[in-house]
């Protein structure tokens, strides 16, 4: 798993995408730390999370599209499933490598605390519980993404497969109320991303929901596993 | 060793290996010979643990391929038809990175360097993989497969796409690879897997229609039992004269090739060894002996025999007899003839599309 972790590291910093993904998501958080902190005058960075789940709904298809999708165009899955590693190691290499960037350009809402804080007290905890939640996110929805990119081996169909659903995730609980059906209404609800993360932006740490991020990232890295188990079966 | 048992894998309907049991020896090269389609790929794909059989089993060195698949995986080195290679990384990267993955415990720095010697990568060590010749990235395909010392190389056609001095390049690196290694190799270039190979199993339509060296196959395949000589004298009465030696069923008078000298296609019995006799008779009337061979047939013969004859079986052979002479215009002649025959049935073929 360390080989494949350190291999997709240094492909994403070799290539523009690491680069590309953090420069999107740092003109977003920017404008969103000028819109809600700088420009409102508060101390309250709530905003910029809350803001942040629909950036995340673009941004992590890019970072995901070709983690597992480009091994199968290139042919280089045979050189890691003919080598001695389980295909748990070689999911789970490649998803936390793409979680370590995740986490990495997470760095910059410490950057816009630390701004913040030499001008007026902060309180701590909720950005860390903001943060903490963001991550959790993060964490959910690139495991959605590496499940997508093992489907297919063309990373646009990745991208854009990836972005559809978590469009609808994002959407169906957007029109929740509009729903009449009480079981659907039910469904869409308990799976919701917002309702779980806006508790954390909110100042709440909210175990149940961390526990949901956690089981989705399980869940479908599982499936991905599945994924490349069922390809050698075909 | 490698035990090969049963093994079948369906695509939907189709099977693309049906059937199939072999087992392969250590230290030995054996060659993997069948056209596109037979099957090839995808028993070398299943020998490595890429893809899975339908039904069947693979055991290498006693570590069955999906019960324990990391031993016997780190067992094997890999070289699919397309080397897996990382274009975005370079040489020395990529190679780093085989090391960590086949969490080879040998000293870094000594054993990739060995290997880039042998596969004589040192020049471009430092250099991305994307901006090397096809040459240059076979080897560094070869170089992936040999780290951490594998006792088992499996190589997909390795020597597609490149040159000819690059062909004996890598021809001579599987030489030396086999002294130490049991080396799997497959290719459509027969002629090297005949300079190459201790062992050859030709695969057709997804089963193993022969399995024996290419010399026991040839012997076992040829029907016939001809030997070719020329003689230089008069025609009729050596005619009369091969035909009073026991054991031959017939012969003919070909082609005078130089002045008084004919050459005799004689027909023997099976088993009967009438060189010496028919030696014994000619040099007693002084009829000079030129030439004196059987129609062996080269791999690529035998190759299109198998692939392009109907139900054509492989007598088991019980033993080795002397190797005979070679005759290069008679293979020469079988080889034309075969060729022919291919051609014919291509453009059938392509009549049909």
């Amino acid at each position: 798993m360390g080989a494949i972790f350190r291999r997709e590291m240094n492909a994403f910093f070799t290539s523009p995408i690491a680069y590309v993904y953090f420069a999107v998501f740092n003109v977003f958080a920017g404008i969103f730390f000028f819109s809600y902190c700088i420009a409102a005058g508060t101390t309250d960075m709530s905003g910029i999370f809350i803001n942040m789940f629909t950036i995340l709904l673009f941004l992590i298809p890019v970072l995901t599209m070709k983690l597992l999708s480009e091994e199968r165009k290139q042919k280089t899955d045979q050189c890691l499933l003919t080598s001695p590693v389980s295909l748990t190691g070689i999911v789970l290499g490649k998803y936390f490598a793409a979680l370590c960037v995740f986490a990495i350009s997470l760095i910059t809402f410490l950057v816009y605390a630390l701004v913040i804080s030499a001008y007026a007290p902060l309180n701590w905890t909720v950005i860390a519980g903001n943060i903490v939640g963001l991550f959790l996110l993060g964490a959910a929805f690139i495991s959605i993404g590496l499940f997508i990119s093992g489907l297919t081996e063309n990373q646009i169909l990745a991208v854009i497969g990836t972005f559809v659903v978590l469009m609808l995730i994002f959407f169906s609980y957007l029109f929740v109320d509009s729903i009449n059906n009480t079981l659907i209404k039910k469904i869409i609800t308990a799976i919701s991303f917002q309702s779980r993360y806006e508790k954390f932006t909110t100042g709440v740490f909210s175990i149940t929901g961390m526990l949901f991020f956690v089981s989705v990232a399980v869940i479908f890295n599982f499936l991905a596993i599945r994924t490349l188990e069922r390809r050698r079966w075909a | 060793m490698i035990e090969v048992k049963n093994l079948s894998k369906h695509y939907g309907e189709k099977k693309a290996v049906d059937d199939i049991s072999f087992t392969i020896e250590d230290g030995i090269i054996l060659g993997f010979l069948g056209p596109n389609g037979a099957g090839k790929s995808t028993t070398m794909n299943i020998l490595t643990g890429y893809i899975s059989a339908t039904d069947g089993e693979v055991l290498i060195n006693g570590a069955n391929i999906l019960e324990e698949p990391q031993k016997a995986k780190a067992q094997i080195g890999y070289l699919p038809e397309m080397p897996p290679l990382y274009m975005d990384m370079t040489v020395k990267e990529y190679l780093d990175f085989i090391f960590d993955l086949k969490k080879c415990k040998l000293v870094r720095e000594q054993h990739i360097g060995k290997i880039c010697e042998l596969v004589k990568i040192t020049d471009v060590y430092d250099r991305i993989i994307k901006n090397l010749s096809k040459g240059y990235k076979q080897r560094v395909g070869i170089a992936q497969a040999l780290i951490n010392n594998p006792p088992i190389i499996i190589l997909d056609e390795p020597t597609v796409g490149l040159d000819p001095k690059q062909i004996v390049e890598i021809k001579n690196l599987i030489k030396h690879l086999g002294q130490k290694r049991t080396v799997i190799l497959s290719s459509h270039i027969l002629s090297e897997i005949q300079a190459v190979c201790d062992k050859v199993i030709i695969i057709n339509k997804g089963k193993v229609a022969a399995n024996d060296t290419a010399e026991n196959i040839s012997k076992a395949i040829s029907s016939d039992h001809k030997l070719i000589v020329s003689v230089e004298g008069p025609k009729d009465d050596i005619l009369k004269c091969i035909k009073g030696i026991k054991g031959v069923v017939s012969v003919e008078a070909g082609i005078e090739k130089e002045p008084k000298v004919f050459e005799y296609t004689i027909e023997t019995e099976d088993k009967a060894d009438i060189r010496r006799e028919l030696f014994r008779r000619l040099s007693e009337k002084k009829w000079a002996i030129l030439s004196l061979g059987t129609t062996e047939l080269t791999l690529e013969d035998i190759f299109l025999k198998i692939t392009m004859g109907e139900g054509i079986e492989i007598p088991t052979l019980k033993e080795t007899p002397e190797a005979p002479a070679n005759d290069n215009e008679t293979k020469a002649d079988v080889m034309e003839e075969q060729k022919s025959e291919t051609a014919d049935e291509e453009k059938t073929d392509g009549g049909d599309e």
